[in-house]
């Protein structure tokens, strides 16, 4: 088995409502210098297949992500 | 009688008041369920009602837009056949391409619950019923991710929101319709204003055209 990560991300230019209330709840509890705050997923996968990176790219175009208005990327870990 | 399918998803809640409105059109309802490979025999039309299918894991609608059903639905769909999505359903339809764009969280990151007024911007459909472009529509809207995002130029935007738009969706789109215009989605509930009691009849001809 091999462990691949994937990041889900809203795509830049998208308005992201649940960075913009991050943003908000950090500046209401003080802390300064925070510029943009994006919110994504991460879904990591134990995958058994020759390719690991190639099929989890496939599940992402598939169905992880919908790249009208998220971008992804695979990462295989070790 | 025509025959309309109202399919359910594990999640789905709001088959009961779809099914009701469809009756009160005068079809014949019958369910099909996520799992089956093909609707119901004798199909005219096919809604996919509100609810939270699958938990909304993922994203709303995004795994019943994979479910076994969504093949006979979009079988159904290619062939001419009507197929109505409300809410969820909506979601389901963009999610499986059926429909252009994509429902996002609201823009407030609030669940709304409130009486929406819609202007027809299309009134060449078969989905309101003979209104002309203009006229308005008092339907309900109870959404958390009801805002659509997609290109207003192409897709053949149907109902848009009067006055403010509750959940920030692009040009105020509150429902859309394939080009072929046989296939509608719209985050209205259009099953919920079919009654006098509940204030307005105005949903009622979405569901007529599932059976005209």
């Amino acid at each position: 088995m091999t462990r691949v990560v994937v990041t889900v991300m809203p795509k830049h230019g998208v308005l992201d409502p649940q960075g913009q209330a991050v943003h908000g709840a950090l500046a209401h509890l003080g802390f300064t210098g925070v510029g943009d705050v994006r919110v994504g997923r991460r879904i990591e996968i134990d995958l058994d297949a020759a390719d690991p990176a190639a099929e989890a790219t496939r599940m992402c175009e598939d169905l992880l992500a919908n790249q009208l208005i998220e971008d992804f990327t695979v990462e295989v870990d070790g | 009688m025509s025959v309309v399918a109202v399919v359910r998803f594990p999640g789905t809640l709001d088959h009961e008041s779809a099914e009701r409105a469809a009756r009160d059109a005068g079809a014949e309802v019958v369910e099909a369920w996520h799992a089956d490979a093909d609707l119901p025999a004798g199909t005219r039309a096919v809604v996919l009602p509100g609810g939270f299918s699958y938990g909304d894991h993922l994203r709303p609608g995004a795994i019943a837009s994979r479910s076994p059903i969504m093949g006979a639905v979009r079988r159904h769909a290619d062939a001419g056949g009507r197929v109505l999505g409300i809410c969820n359903g909506f979601q389901v339809l963009c999610e499986a391409g059926l429909l252009p764009g994509v429902l996002r969280p609201n823009a407030s990151l609030s669940f709304v619950c409130e009486q929406a007024e819609l202007e027809v911007a299309d009134e060449t459909t078969p989905w309101t019923g003979g209104r002309v472009r203009g006229e308005v529509l008092s339907i309900p809207i109870k959404h958390h991710d009801g805002a659509w995002f997609g290109d207003p130029g192409t897709a053949r935007v149907v109902l848009r929101y009067r006055g403010a738009n509750p959940n920030g969706s692009v040009d105020r789109v509150a429902g859309v319709a394939n080009a072929e215009g046989n296939v509608m989605g719209l985050m209205p509930h259009p099953e919920e204003a079919c009654d006098p009691l509940l204030g307005s009849v105005d949903g009622r001809a979405l569901f007529l055209a599932l059976v005209a």
